[in-house]
This record gives C-alpha cells, sequence and structure tokens, in this order.
C-alpha cells in the first residue's frame, strides 16, 4: 500500500494498514448512518423530512467539542512537557474542530430555513458556536501568522485561553437572550436507533481524519528536521 | 548604494534602541538599588510600572492616540445610528462601550509595540524579574490608562447624548468590565507583536474572547441608564466579575509562555 520503505534511511510509516482499516470501516458506517438517518428512521411529526438533518448536525456538534477538548489538551501538556506531538495533536484537533464548527452552522442553517423561517437568528446556541468557532479560526490564523517553538507556544496560550474562556461565552449568551433550541425529549426507538449509529460513525471519521492529519503534520516536522540536519 | 542607504536606515534603529535598553537599566537599576537580593514581587511591578508611566508622562503617545480614537468613535456613531429620541438609551451603551474597546485596543498595541520597538523588553527579560511580575505591571499601566481614556471620555459622552452616565453603578461596571479587557488584552498583545500582520492579529484573537466582557458590560450599562433594580443587575455584574478572576488568573500563569525565551 502507500507504506513508505525503510530503504535509505528513511523512517517506515508503522500502522498504515489499520489506518486504511479504520478509513474504510468508518465509510462503510457512514454508508450505514446515512440509511438510517435518511430511511429508517420514522419522519418527525412536526418537522417533517428537515428533522433528519439533526442526524448530521447533532454528531459534528458532538464531535467539534471532543476535537476543542483534544486542543485545551495538547496545548495543556505541550507548554508543560515541551514536546512537539502535543502541539501536533493541538493543532490537528483545532482544524478537524473548526471544519466540525463550520459544518455545524451550515447544516443548522440549512434546518433554520424551513423550521425557523430564517437562515440565522441570534439564538444562544447559534451565538455561542459562531463565537466558538471564531476563536478557533483565530487559533489557526495565529498558527498561519507564526513560526515555530515561539507559534507553538503563542498557539497553546490561545488554546488555554480559549478553552477557559467556553463556560463564560456559554453562560453569557444565555442570560443574554431566550433560548428556542429543540430538545430531544420522548424520542421513538428507530429516531435513537439512527442516532447512535451516526453518532458512532461520525466520531470513527473524526477519528480517522484526525489520524491522518497527525500523521501528516509528523511528517512535516520529520521533514523539517532532516533539513536542519543537512544545513538548511 | 544600496548598501548605503540601508546603513542610514539601520543607524536610527540602533540609536533607539541603545536609548531602550538604557530605560530598561534605569528600571533594572531602580529594583536592584532597593535591596540586596532578589527584591519583593510588588517592588518589581512598581519598578516596571513606574516605568511606563514615566514614559507615557513624557511622550503622551499612547493617550492622546487612545482619545483622540475614542472622541472619532463617538462622533461616527452619532452619524451612524443617529442617537436622538428613544432608540438612544437602547443604542447609546453599545456605542460607549465600542468606543471604550477600540480605542483601548489602540492603546494596548502601542504599549507593547514600544516595549518591542525600544527592545526595553529584552532588557526586562535579563533583569532577575519574575514573569509574573512584568504581566502584573504591564496590565496595570494599560488598566490604568484605559481608566483615565474612560474618565474622559465618560462626561464628553454623557455632554454629547444628554444621558446619565456618570453615576457609581457606571464606574463600577466600566472598572470591572475593563480588568477583564485588560488582562486578556495584555497578553494577546504581546503574543501579536511577534506575529506576521501584528495590527490585525491583536483583534482577531482579542475580540472572540471577550465576547462575555462585552455582552456584561453593555447590558449592565444599558439597565443602569434604564434605571432598573440592582437585582437584574447583578448577575451581569458577578459574570464580569467572574471574567476577571478567572483570566487574570489563566493570564498570569500563561504570560511567561509568551514572553519566554
Amino acid at each position: 500500500m502507500s507504506a513508505v520503505s525503510g530503504k535509505g534511511g528513511v523512517p517506515t510509516r508503522k500502522g498504515d494498514n489499520l489506518v486504511n482499516i479504520l478509513g474504510f470501516v468508518s465509510f462503510l458506517l457512514i454508508a450505514a448512518s446515512m440509511y438510517m438517518g435518511l430511511v429508517f428512521a420514522p419522519e418527525e411529526a412536526v418537522q417533517g423530512p428537515a428533522q433528519r438533518i439533526f442526524y448530521v448536525h447533532l454528531p459534528q456538534a458532538v464531535g467539534s467539542y471532543i476535537a476543542f477538548f483534544l486542543v485545551f489538551l495538547g496545548s495543556i501538556f505541550y507548554l508543560w512537557k515541551g514536546d512537539v506531538k502535543w502541539d501536533v495533536l493541538a493543532r490537528s484537533s483545532a482544524e478537524v474542530g473548526v471544519l466540525l464548527t463550520s459544518l455545524v452552522l451550515i447544516t443548522g442553517s440549512i434546518w433554520a430555513k424551513p423550521i425557523w423561517n430564517t437562515w440565522w437568528t441570534w439564538e444562544p446556541r447559534l451565538t455561542f458556536t459562531l463565537v466558538l468557532w471564531m476563536i478557533y479560526v483565530a487559533y489557526l490564523m495565529l498558527r498561519w501568522a507564526s513560526e515555530g517553538k515561539q507559534g507553538a507556544r503563542y498557539a497553546a496560550v490561545l488554546g488555554i485561553v480559549g478553552f477557559f474562556d467556553v463556560p463564560i461565552i456559554f453562560l453569557s449568551v444565555f442570560l443574554w437572550s431566550k433560548g428556542l433550541h429543540p430538545r430531544p425529549a420522548g424520542m421513538d426507538p428507530g429516531m435513537l436507533a439512527a442516532l447512535i449509529v451516526s453518532i458512532f460513525a461520525f466520531l470513527l471519521l473524526f477519528t480517522y481524519i484526525l489520524i491522518q492529519r497527525w500523521r501528516w503534520e509528523t511528517s512535516k516536522e520529520m521533514v523539517e528536521e532532516m533539513k536542519l540536519k543537512l544545513g538548511r | 548604494m544600496r548598501a548605503f542607504r540601508r546603513s542610514i536606515d539601520v543607524t536610527p534603529g540602533l540609536g533607539r534602541s541603545f536609548v531602550a535598553m538604557g530605560d530598561g537599566l534605569t528600571a533594572a537599576i531602580s529594583i536592584s538599588r532597593a535591596a540586596v537580593g532578589p527584591p519583593s514581587f510588588f517592588r518589581q511591578v512598581g519598578a516596571i510600572l513606574w516605568k511606563d508611566l514615566a514614559v507615557e508622562l513624557r511622550t503622551k503617545d499612547i493617550l492622546s492616540s487612545m482619545l483622540v480614537f475614542g472622541l472619532i468613535v463617538l462622533v461616527i456613531f452619532n452619524f451612524a445610528f443617529e442617537l436622538r429620541g428613544e432608540n438612544l438609551i437602547l443604542v447609546a451603551p453599545g456605542v460607549l462601550w465600542v468606543a471604550f474597546v477600540f480605542a483601548g485596543i489602540l492603546g494596548l498595541g502601542r504599549s507593547m509595540a514600544q516595549e518591542k520597538e525600544r527592545s526595553s523588553m529584552e532588557g526586562l527579560l535579563l533583569c532577575p524579574v519574575d514573569r509574573g511580575a512584568i504581566f502584573v505591571a504591564k496590565m496595570l499601566g494599560n488598566l490604568i490608562f484605559i481608566v483615565i481614556l474612560e474618565a474622559i471620555t465618560l462626561p464628553i459622552f454623557a455632554a454629547f447624548f444628554n444621558l446619565p452616565v456618570l453615576t457609581p453603578g457606571v464606574g463600577l461596571i466600566v472598572v470591572l468590565g475593563t480588568l477583564g479587557f485588560a488582562s486578556v488584552g495584555t497578553l494577546f498583545a504581546a503574543i501579536a507583536i511577534n506575529t506576521r500582520a501584528r495590527e490585525v492579529m491583536l483583534p482577531i484573537l482579542l475580540f472572540p474572547i471577550i465576547v462575555p466582557v462585552i455582552i456584561a458590560s453593555v447590558k449592565a450599562t444599558a439597565f443602569v441608564l434604564d434605571g432598573k433594580p440592582w437585582a437584574e443587575i447583578w448577575p451581569w455584574v458577578n459574570l464580569l466579575i467572574a471574567f476577571d478572576v478567572i483570566f487574570l488568573a489563566v493570564c498570569f500563569v500563561t504570560f511567561e509562555y509568551v514572553i519566554g525565551e
């Protein structure tokens, strides 16, 4: 497969097969979750077909929270231990998290148009997600605008400050305006099954993307190290 | 020819950085003169803070730019929002805080740019100074400058829009809001100064983080102006206090990693 051979001192990429299997399984599970969400789950009584986007929307939101928590963990451990692998974890998670939050905002808007009759409203959860998105977009911009170990330290500081800000933002937007977000109460077993399958499928897919991103960043670090050794 | 011109360009910079090293050294001397052995934390903070205040007293660089900018923001918003009649009480608190935050961010950027341009931060880092003391001193300096700006802007705002903002309640909210803004702002100004596109980075980093401060300050100020009972205002004031306490601690701890090496 795509495994790099060990010839000529080039390090071998271990675990390529496992990652490929993970990718294949998550592809199958995503296909299954699409079937579960679009066909298997019964139609919601009030919202009709529009509700089915929920099976994509919620797993993305869950995934983005996990990603931002990983940014926080990576940042703390990077400042503490100084090992570059923690920084790689933080920056890979931040990218995946921003991607997921963008998707959460987009799928939410698509749902809100038929149900709330508007693409956007300054409802607390929407506002919260938007501010969260801005913090981690700023994180990615900071990575772009700074370099090397200094850039990594800066990003780690933002990763920590941003995470501590999350509960305060949450509190402030909920004090600021009333919520209209639907709360799933008394869910049909078919819907619940579809939801569980799709959360599981998406989490597997995110893990796969994160691992690939992580491997890519690690390779980049290795290339940088080799360049330094060659004196360039 | 080109090399010659470059040498001219470089020389004044060199001269300035020598002056700046002087600034740093003055602070260092006033620290070390105090006692044998490492001076106390508060003495360090006092020395660095005094350096910032003395520089500002001589140049009036930061305060003048912040003040003029804050005034311009007030005037521009007057045209943008037609600040008269019934929508005044709704919009005015927002206008006031946007003026504070925009002018404040200018001051935060200037204060850190001075450290950078004249390499006085390098001088400070060479001294036996606690990194936390540098943070506290820079933060207090920024806080003092922004509060002075606010103390001058508030009466002007009151006169322009005929609003009773000169009350202890508004004063409390202004100080609490500014404390949170200045603590996160000092940390991020130290980061932004060493990035590409530094003028743009500071607001991009700072604004999303201080969203709770802006929401709480605007809401609390509006409630005070509206004559609402304090029972309704307290949740917002508590939010500001919580933000201040949490981020003073977080910024104090992480500042070391920002200026390190």
